[in-house]
């Protein structure tokens, strides 16, 4: 089973546009199906330009959240000294824990000295497997403000090996997150491939450059595709020059394109919108990802 | 007061307000890049960095001469960070969070600190303005110890004290963006009026809402995409302060790593008079609202 996952490190380059470009050119290739799977549970778009129906929805527990009971306490401020996130505030009659500070460490509930706090599983958003025009999908929503990302980019790693392997399919394509963090570790984690979809501006590159260091800690293959080509012909010149230096393949070099905003008003992938040189270029794009990464 | 930039959805422009918002602010101000994955505000700023210092998080030893192999450290951790296997406590020390129950735990006293480097955080000058930022260690998982610690020297800062502070926030609306703004005293949120910007507005507005500070929206690419940008600011009652153009030009400069304030007087007249607006949404400002 290949994995390929598309990646950025700044948000905004065109990940998901690239990604849902991929699903639509795989279905319609036909030799390969995929499981396709977003993995940006934070802020996920995928779903928007694929419009899934969900056949199963799960809800995502995760964690702990500690609350104090008040009729219990006795306000000693036992809790608050050896709280490390600061998220105990003892200004009140009765402690008080921000919920949003609180990173469910267990510490002040195993240190009250009156058993004063409860500890509550927390549901932290839901997660679906679904049909798309272009096949099966994966997908979560984390609820707003909540953490623990990580772990849910896992579980859908997790869940779209599973379905691959159940059915028979021998390819997975997934929407990474922005940054490189915590999300975005999880999302690469055993991966085969990542395409990192740089821009030609300075934080563009300057994030390029973090995504590709943080794929070459993981010891990863690295494809490019630069998006937006045209808007700094001389920066442009430098990625393409970096991706020399570095052994990483160029897959595609896409000019800023309005096709990509007027796909996605019609909810349509950008290559179903138009068959044109972005299209080919996209589907050049997606052949070499699948010959160069035979495993 | 503290304004941050926030966003939902990447790419959108946060950067970019921020940039242009720190330029044209009236008075001192403090340019802080929260988004330490990937800060991009000090390509735009080119503060003259004057200090840095590397920031770490403390995390568990274990001394097996002492350690009985118990397993309560193991027991107790929520993060998985320590594991007994054989005759030795493995520590994990990536998966820790430094909330040091191990070691308070501990019947033997067989867990000291030891530290994990989180990244770097790094200050300077813009003219008279001041700058802060962080740089997470590629392969460092966690952002917020390193916001954190961030915000700590910020406080510690003296030219802070007299001084406005402009947060660059990461995007999402997870743990790395609610803790970028939960300090702030007004959040802006950019969006681009694209179904993608729409949606992630939609989820930023959920995280942010329950802060209960005032949030005002920026639309970036105004003319691209539709109407249900501005539908949905108006059924929540989200003031729209300020309105970047689709503009080639625009992207062209970004692209140059230039000033969108600084490249026509309508742009400067812009983001001043964004600055002015979110003025008045601050402390200072809703006191003189009130009186």
């Amino acid at each position: 089973m290949r994995e390929i996952v598309v990646i950025s490190g700044k948000g905004g380059t065109g990940k998901t546009s690239v990604t849902a470009a991929f699903a639509h050119i795989g279905r319609s290739g036909g030799k390969t199906q995929a499981v396709i799977c977003d993995l940006d549970v934070d802020a996920p778009d995928l779903h928007l330009l694929l419009q899934p129906r969900p056949v199963t929805t799960h809800q995502f527990a995760s964690g702990h959240e500690a609350r104090i009971l008040p009729e219990t306490c006795t306000a000693c401020g036992e809790c608050a000294s050896r709280c490390r996130f600061q998220a105990i505030c003892v200004d009140g009659a009765v402690p008080y824990i921000d919920p949003l500070k609180c990173e469910g460490c267990n510490v002040c509930v195993t240190f009250c000295p009156v058993g004063a706090i409860a500890f509550e599983p927390k549901v932290c958003g839901t997660w679906h497997r679904s049909q798309t025009r272009f096949g099966p999908m994966v997908h979560a929503l984390l609820r707003p403000g909540e953490e623990n990302s990580g772990r849910l980019v896992a579980l859908l790693r997790d869940q779209a090996r599973h379905y691959a392997r159940a059915n028979g399919l021998d390819l997975i394509l997934a929407d990474g997150p922005p940054g490189i963090g915590c999300p975005a570790i999880s999302a690469l984690t055993g991966v085969h491939l990542a395409v990192v979809v740089a821009e030609p501006t300075p934080s563009g590159r300057h994030d390029f450059h973090r995504a590709v260091e943080l794929c070459q800690h993981f010891k990863l293959n690295i494809a490019t595709i630069i998006n937006k080509a045209d808007l700094n012909p001389q920066l442009n010149a430098a990625l393409q020059q970096d991706c020399r230096r570095m052994h990483i393949p160029v897959i595609a070099e896409l000019r800023h394109d309005m096709a990509f905003t007027h796909a996605l008003m019609q909810a349509q992938t950008v290559t179903e919108f138009k068959d044109g040189a972005l299209a080919a270029k996209l589907r050049r794009a997606w052949a070499d990802i699948l010959t160069t990464n035979t495993p | 007061m503290i304004v941050a930039i926030a966003s939902g959805k990447g790419g959108t422009g946060k950067t970019l307000t921020a940039a242009s918002l720190v330029r044209t602010w009236a008075g001192p101000v403090v340019a802080v890049d929260l988004d330490v994955e990937v800060p991009n505000l000090h390509l735009f700023l080119n503060p003259r960095i004057t200090g840095r210092q590397p920031a770490f998080l403390q995390v568990p030893v274990v001394d097996n001469a002492k350690c009985d192999r118990c397993g309560r450290c193991a027991d107790f951790c929520q993060f998985r960070a320590l594991s007994v296997l054989g005759a030795t406590v493995m520590v994990f020390d990536q998966m820790c969070h430094g909330c040091g129950g191990c070691k308070d735990l501990c019947p033997q006293g067989a867990i000291t600190w030891g530290s994990r480097e989180l990244g770097e955080i790094a200050w300077g000058g813009i003219g008279d303005d001041h700058f802060l930022m962080g740089r997470l260690r590629v392969g460092e998982a966690m952002s917020p110890p390193l916001m954190r610690a961030v915000k700590t020297r910020l406080k510690e800062w003296t030219p802070a004290a007299h001084s406005d502070v402009i947060i660059d926030a990461p995007p999402g609306v997870s743990c790395p963006a609610i803790n970028a703004v939960m300090d702030s005293d007004v959040i802006v949120l950019v969006t681009d009026p694209t179904p993608f910007g729409l949606f992630d507005l939609t989820l930023a507005y959920k995280a942010f809402v329950p802060l209960n500070k005032p949030l005002a929206v920026v639309i970036n690419r105004d003319g691209i995409g539709g109407e249900a940008v501005d539908t949905f600011c108006r059924a929540h009652r989200l003031p729209v302060l300020a309105r970047i153009p689709y503009d080639l030009q625009i992207a062209a400069a970004y692209a140059g790593g230039r000033i969108i304030a600084e490249q026509a007087n309508v742009y400067w007249t812009l983001f001043s008079n964004l600055g002015d607006q979110l003025r008045m949404l601050g402390p200072e400002g809703r006191q003189v609202g009130y009186a």
